[in-house]
């Protein structure tokens, strides 16, 4: 029995939980290639023009998986924390594969919602393991070890690695880690936009290539991001926009963080608000230097480059000229 | 403190009541203009939807006429309509205006929360006083929503092009310069006896056609170029799916009582989308399916660019297109969109239903059944 798993949208997140959890169950687990050109050009033929880019892509590697696999694991992920969701797009995904998509296997959509409470987390595990075994005993040991190798790769995410840091070599990975010396950047986006390597056309290496640490809100832990969310009147009702936003407003206060990219892609509504109250409050409250790189289907890598590359220098002349005072009477420096 | 709040359709008028027979000194912004989506445009930011824009120019033209306190209804998500007033704010604190913004809401269902904020709204604690004028203001928004419903369904009928028009600008003018509930109800009563005057023909050229979408840009005529009027003007009798009365029934009351509308659009929206998706999405594709059912000869399915729940919706109506058999058009909104493509897009779309209706009626006349 093959069971395909989508390399989009939250893939990045939960890769380990869903993939040795299947296995563990004794089914054959195929994920689709990496995202490239064809499954792109796939993904936007059969969406409509005004999904975002990620949406459209999950539509590629679903086709991609069509005609390998004999179900298709598409879960219906409403929310993942208590009163959050994530996004509307999010709710309605299993639908827009199955009137977009002809010729599907059976999809397994499992409707994950813990907008009240995370009670029936078992009774959703029931129902996924249910397609392979009847042995429920057997879904709940294979859930729980699951759970150990996501917890896994989520503390290692915390340290600073990168889903793609995690298929390199030893030494390499070694390279990867934090260096003292380096400029550190924050790096904003839905994982799906900033852990994708082509969508995001490798900004994270290239950053690298440049120098300097990047750092995403997902290696900020719950006391740093939370505590800056109580301030704000109103709740933040999006799990990856109270991240973002969080990870921005304790990056404000960081003097070793010298700048912040905020990776969107076109259309996205989550986007819209939060890098904009992100651009906002960086400009009151700090001297950070920020920018927001916008993506679709056309973007083209060079005028992503170009903006990169002049994000990187002034960040680099902001503190060769740390100690000129100008006789304007401001500095320059970001510190 | 000047009260100022966005405009949604006719809105407006029960809104100002309310605040005219409790004493409150409120400001309305100017009507919707070209003016107001230009100041909306250049402050928002630029991939919100149209809804926000028009709003901070509504709030914003307001503030330039003296108020100091907006007033908005809240949501929950995840639609980002919920988060309107936190970008608000920080937009006209850039702008430099001071002003309070009160979010008619229970925060995490706290119900004392939302009383006090009423409270602070209405400048007053007694929950008697506040029930009543809910109510008064209330009972003009429904009759306001029935005229303007009857006005899009007769307007294809009339005898004498233009009456209904006139009698229906008469009352809209009387309302805007009345204060208080009990005026204005008196107003609307004339009216009505008005209506029923109407001389109307029998037609049988006239097609149906329901508006299904996004409610702001089906409720508010600016942001819609008068989509009702247009289709009238083409010989179709126009029904929409949302008003501002059945809103305001939804938000305060369904979660406990649950319409039957409401229960009927959500049992024929089942088999396609599951659950909620936010905003109006799973409305939109019930709405659809009703609107199928019921007869009529096609669907305009209005949204907002970049809406979510919408974008939802929109990838599964083709599927109730074929299934049910009813053409639907979709129609993306933003502040870029023109008026002249936008009638020649309305004019060819019922061109097709009036061919489509014909070739059946011919069909029926052949068939033996």
């Amino acid at each position: 029995m093959k069971i395909g798993i989508p390399r989009g949208l939250l893939y990045d997140h939960y890769q380990f939980l869903w993939k040795s959890f299947f296995e563990n169950l004794g089914a054959e687990v195929v994920i689709s290639q990496k995202t490239n050109k064809k499954i792109v050009d796939d993904g936007v033929a059969v969406t409509v023009d005004e999904a975002c880019l990620p949406v459209k892509v999950y539509h590629g590697h679903v086709m991609d998986l069509r005609d390998k696999v004999d179900f298709i694991f598409v879960p219906k992920i409403m929310s993942i924390h208590e009163k959050e969701y994530i996004c509307p797009k999010f709710c309605g995904l299993p639908e827009m594969i199955k009137t977009s998509i002809s010729n599907l296997p059976t999809i397994i959509d499992p409707t994950i919602d813990f907008i009240k409470n995370k009670k029936h987390l078992l009774e959703i595990v029931y129902e996924i393991g249910g397609y392979v075994t009847y042995d429920k005993r057997k879904i709940r040991l294979s859930f729980e070890e699951a759970l150990k190798s996501h917890q896994n790769y989520k503390n290692k995410m915390k340290q600073g690695f990168f889903p793609m840091d995690l298929d390199k070599k030893h030494e390499e990975k070694h390279e990867a880690k934090h260096k003292e010396d380096t400029q550190k950047i924050l790096l904003l986006g839905h994982p799906y936009n900033i852990y994708d390597e082509y969508l995001s056309m490798n900004i994270v290496e290239k950053l690298r290539k440049y120098g300097m640490t990047v750092i995403t809100q997902d290696h900020f832990s719950k006391d740093q991001i939370n505590p800056q969310m109580n301030e704000l009147q109103k709740k933040m009702f999006w799990t990856f926009g109270r991240k973002m936003l969080g990870a921005a407003l304790y990056a404000m206060e960081q003097e070793d963080i010298q700048g912040i990219i905020y990776l969107s892609s076109f259309g996205c509504g989550i986007d819209s608000v939060i890098a904009d109250i992100v651009e906002r409050r960086t400009r009151r409250n700090s001297k950070k230097p920020y920018i927001l790189l916008t993506m679709d289907e056309h973007t083209g890598e060079a005028g992503i480059d170009t903006r990169i590359e002049a994000f990187v220098d002034m960040i680099k002349w902001r503190v060769e000229n740390e100690n000129y005072v100008s006789t304007h009477g401001q500095y320059i420096s970001a510190r | 403190m000047k009260i100022t709040f966005p405009h949604m359709g006719n809105t407006y008028l029960p809104v100002k009541a309310m605040f005219d027979d409790l004493g409150v000194d409120v400001i309305t912004p100017p009507i919707n203009s070209k003016k107001t989506l230009e100041i909306g445009t250049k402050y928002a930011p630029e991939q919100i939807c149209l809804p926000m824009k028009i709003n901070l120019g509504n709030y914003i033209q307001s503030i330039e006429k003296g108020a100091d306190t907006i007033v908005v209804t809240g949501s929950c998500g995840p639609c980002r309509y919920g988060y309107f007033m936190e970008v608000e704010r920080e937009i006209l604190k850039d702008l430099g205006y001071e002003v309070e913004i009160i979010s008619l809401e229970a925060p995490d269902g706290d119900i004392k929360e939302f009383y006090n904020r009423v409270s602070q709204m209405l400048e007053t604690k007694n929950i008697f006083k506040i029930v009543k004028t809910f109510k008064n203001a209330f009972g003009i928004l429904k009759k306001i929503d029935e005229i303007e419903e009857k006005v899009l369904k007769y307007r294809p009928y009339e005898k004498n092009k233009g009456e209904i028009d006139k009698i229906y600008n008469h009352l809209i003018d009387q309302l805007r310069k009345s204060t208080g509930s009990k005026e204005m109800l008196q107003y609307i009563k004339e009216a009505e006896k008005n209506f029923m005057n109407v001389a109307l023909e029998k037609r049988q050229d006239v097609l149906k056609v329901g508006i299904i979408g996004e409610i702001y840009t089906i409720i508010e005529d600016f942001s819609n170029i008068d989509i009702g009027k247009k289709l009238n003007n083409l010989g179709v009798e126009v029904h929409k799916s949302h008003s501002t009365s059945g809103w305001v029934l939804e938000h305060l009351f369904y979660e406990s009582i649950g319409r039957s509308r409401e229960k009927d659009i959500r049992k024929a929206a089942a088999p396609y989308v599951k659950t909620m998706v936010g905003g109006h999405g799973r409305e939109t594709v019930g709405n659809a399916i009703l609107y199928a059912k019921e007869g009529y000869d096609g669907l305009i399915h209005i949204m907002p660019f970049t809406c979510m729940p919408e974008i939802v919706a929109m990838s599964i109506l083709p599927k109730i297109q074929n299934d049910y058999h009813i053409p639907i058009l979709t129609l993306i909104i933003d502040e870029m969109t023109g008026e002249a493509g936008y009638i020649t897009r309305l004019e060819a779309y019922i061109d097709l239903l009036r061919n489509r209706r014909d070739k059946f009626q011919n069909e029926k006349m052949l068939s033996w059944s």
